[in-house]
């Protein structure tokens, strides 16, 4: 800086206007809070993850000291809020897994031969048609596919099972079934055009025709996005809430029979939700314990994709 | 002569697998005609009997216990307050988010769980979302079964939407975006918000649409909360006449939603209250589909008008 008594005002003004482009400190705070800001909210998605794994588990742990384990696992009624109170969640559970099955009955194989469809066979007019069309499917309410499985496909299923009553878990089934295809199909669909055109063309240079490439090339290569549709698929259908709430009743009813009404555990808690539950009872209690078990399926599943993912995960 | 029947095996045999292929097409076409039939005949049967009941009356009547003259203004009400919490707690922080993962974070230990940790929140189960703000909101917090509460429950919900649109625009963009911006002496804050949020605006409000719609259809998080099925009023006007002009009690007033009005009227047994439940219905799928359909048209837009 000795030398500045040279320059003219005109450079010497430049120059120390240079100076402000070199380190500022409020420029440095500046960009270190709105890191921060950024941070915070991407810790946030643990913060919820934490967060609901703390509610719920301190919730059912009132709820434990009062029912133990032992009989919420293996008691066969669920009826909480009568004067002779059981607490077990099979009946819930068995609800669940039938309308669930059901579901996945439809959604599964349909998603599948759609996605397989629109990827490898489909021209181009008809996918760029179908995907959105699937998508809007795919937005509609669920409530409003609640409405639709009670009073438009339970009234069809009776005119063929004339002795189906007007609550049963297979309508609630079918029903879930057609809401999941979308999701399954267009996660599965995704995963099969990802793999690479090369495949298709080595397979189709040895003579293979387009199905034979499908399910030997294709469906191989795309494992493990095929695999983490499926499970995508499951814990919806295990988490769906208002089509089996409407559609299937809401009576607890430890059944493997479609046919029958049943609740789910998700069903059971928009029914206790829609009373009046005072804060701290046993009744409000029971609802962490269903959400919890509700949870741990859910996230089991999740596991389990993950590390099918992990481990069939093709990388061309 | 062996010759000629080899080549009259091999016809045989690609023929038979040709037919495997047309079966299969037809499969497909079939499946794909189902999906498209059940959405139409959802669409047709729901029409056919909420149309008649669709009036300017049914959107500015209260609920009530004669089904004729019951409507649903405050469930719209109720809906569009809760979506305004929704988008204003969901959007700064799941793009913030989004930003975070994508140009921020250093690869290590913590980024991995918490990339980890947004796909499992978007596996997990509306009604835990629910349980989480009955739980935490509602008496925690003590919002109270509120509007409040409801908007950030469904917030919670479509958070990994929003995060998961924003870090696809995002990574679209190419990198020479960044070099020459970093080139020119911007910060990363500056490069962030001058240049790759704008580019990357269309696909973050597309993520941020959808994200809305399905909030706008969740019923089953918003029933865990407490809201009330029949509600003969409205919450208070955030606008005042006397200073300051505005107010929040509206946060704090009891509400209801489209989908609760909606499954509150198809779970009674007389008729006429579930031709209301199609009406409402009908309503509500208008709703999201116009708004995913606008998503979709935006994308659309968006990778025909972008060619970096």
């Amino acid at each position: 800086m000795k030398g500045l008594h040279i320059l003219t005002e005109e450079s010497r003004n430049k120059i120390a206007h240079a100076g402000k482009l070199g380190y500022s400190f409020r420029r440095h705070l500046h960009e270190r809070l709105i890191e921060a800001f950024l941070f915070l909210s991407a810790i946030l998605s643990i913060a919820i993850m934490l967060a609901i794994i703390v509610m719920l588990i301190k919730e059912s742990f009132v709820f434990f000291q009062h029912v133990s384990i032992w009989e919420f696992i293996t008691d066969t009624q669920w009826t909480p809020l009568f004067d002779d109170a059981h607490y077990g969640i099979m009946p819930l559970v068995s609800g669940t897994i039938v309308s669930s099955f059901i579901a996945l009955l439809v959604a599964l194989p349909m998603g599948t031969i759609i996605a397989i469809y629109l990827s490898e066979f489909a021209p181009f007019t008809v996918r760029e048609m179908a995907k959105p069309f699937l998508e809007l499917l795919g937005g509609v309410p669920t409530v409003v596919y609640g409405y639709f499985a009670l009073l438009f496909v339970t009234p069809i299923l009776q005119t063929i099972f004339p002795e189906l009553p007007g609550f049963n878990l297979l309508s609630a089934g079918l029903v879930m079934g057609i809401m999941i295809i979308p999701y399954v199909s267009s996660m599965t669909e995704d995963a099969m055009r990802a793999v690479p055109m090369n495949l298709r063309e080595g397979s189709y240079a040895m003579g293979a025709t387009r199905f034979q490439t499908a399910i030997r090339v294709i469906m191989p290569a795309a494992f493990s996005g095929i695999a983490a549709a499926y499970i995508l698929g499951i814990s919806r259908a295990v988490g769906e809430t208002m089509v089996v709430a409407i559609a299937a009743g809401m009576q607890p009813n430890l059944t493997w029979n479609p046919m029958e009404p049943a609740a789910t555990i998700t069903a059971y808690i928009v029914q206790v939700s829609l009373g009046d539950l005072p804060h701290g009872s046993i009744g409000y209690q029971t609802i962490f314990a269903a959400g919890l078990t509700l949870l741990l399926i859910t996230l089991t599943f999740n596991i389990i994709g993950h590390v099918l993912r992990k481990r069939y995960r093709e990388i061309y | 002569m062996k010759r000629v029947n080899d080549l009259e095996e091999i016809r045989r045999i690609i023929g038979l697998h040709k037919r495997w292929d047309l079966i299969f097409m037809i499969t497909g076409i079939i499946a794909l005609m189902i999906a498209v039939l059940t959405f139409m005949a959802l669409f047709a049967h729901m029409l056919v009997d909420g149309m008649p009941r669709l009036s300017w009356d049914f959107f500015t009547s209260f609920p009530s216990r004669r089904p004729e003259s019951a409507g649903i203004l405050s469930a719209w009400v109720g809906t569009t307050l809760v979506m305004l919490v929704t988008a204003i707690a969901a959007v700064p922080l799941g793009i913030g988010s989004g930003v975070y993962l994508e140009e921020y974070a250093s690869k290590n230990l913590l980024t991995e769980i918490i990339e980890i940790n947004v796909t499992n929140l978007a596996g997990v189960p509306s009604i835990i979302y629910g349980l989480l703000a009955l739980g935490l909101f509602v008496y925690q917090l003590g919002f109270g079964q509120s509007i409040l509460a409801a908007g950030l429950a469904l917030a919670l919900l479509i958070l990994p939407v929003v995060i998961v649109a924003t870090r696809e625009a995002i990574r679209s963009i190419p990198v020479a975006i960044r070099e020459g911006a970093y080139a020119l002496g911007a910060t990363k804050w500056q490069t962030v918000s001058d240049h790759l949020l704008p580019y990357s605006s269309a696909g973050i409000l597309t993520g941020i649409i959808i994200g809305l719609a399905r909030a706008i259809g969740e019923t089953a998080p918003i029933i865990t909360i407490g809201a009330l099925t029949f509600i003969a009023f409205l919450p208070p006007s955030p606008v005042k006449s006397e200073f300051p002009y505005i107010s929040f009690e509206w946060l704090t007033a009891p509400f209801t939603v489209m989908p609760i009005q909606m499954f509150n009227w198809v779970s009674r047994p007389e008729e006429a209250f579930q031709l209301n439940a199609a009406a409402a219905g009908l309503v509500l799928v208008v709703m999201t589909l116009a708004m995913n359909g606008l998503a979709i048209y935006l994308r659309y837009r968006m990778r025909k008008n972008i060619k970096w």
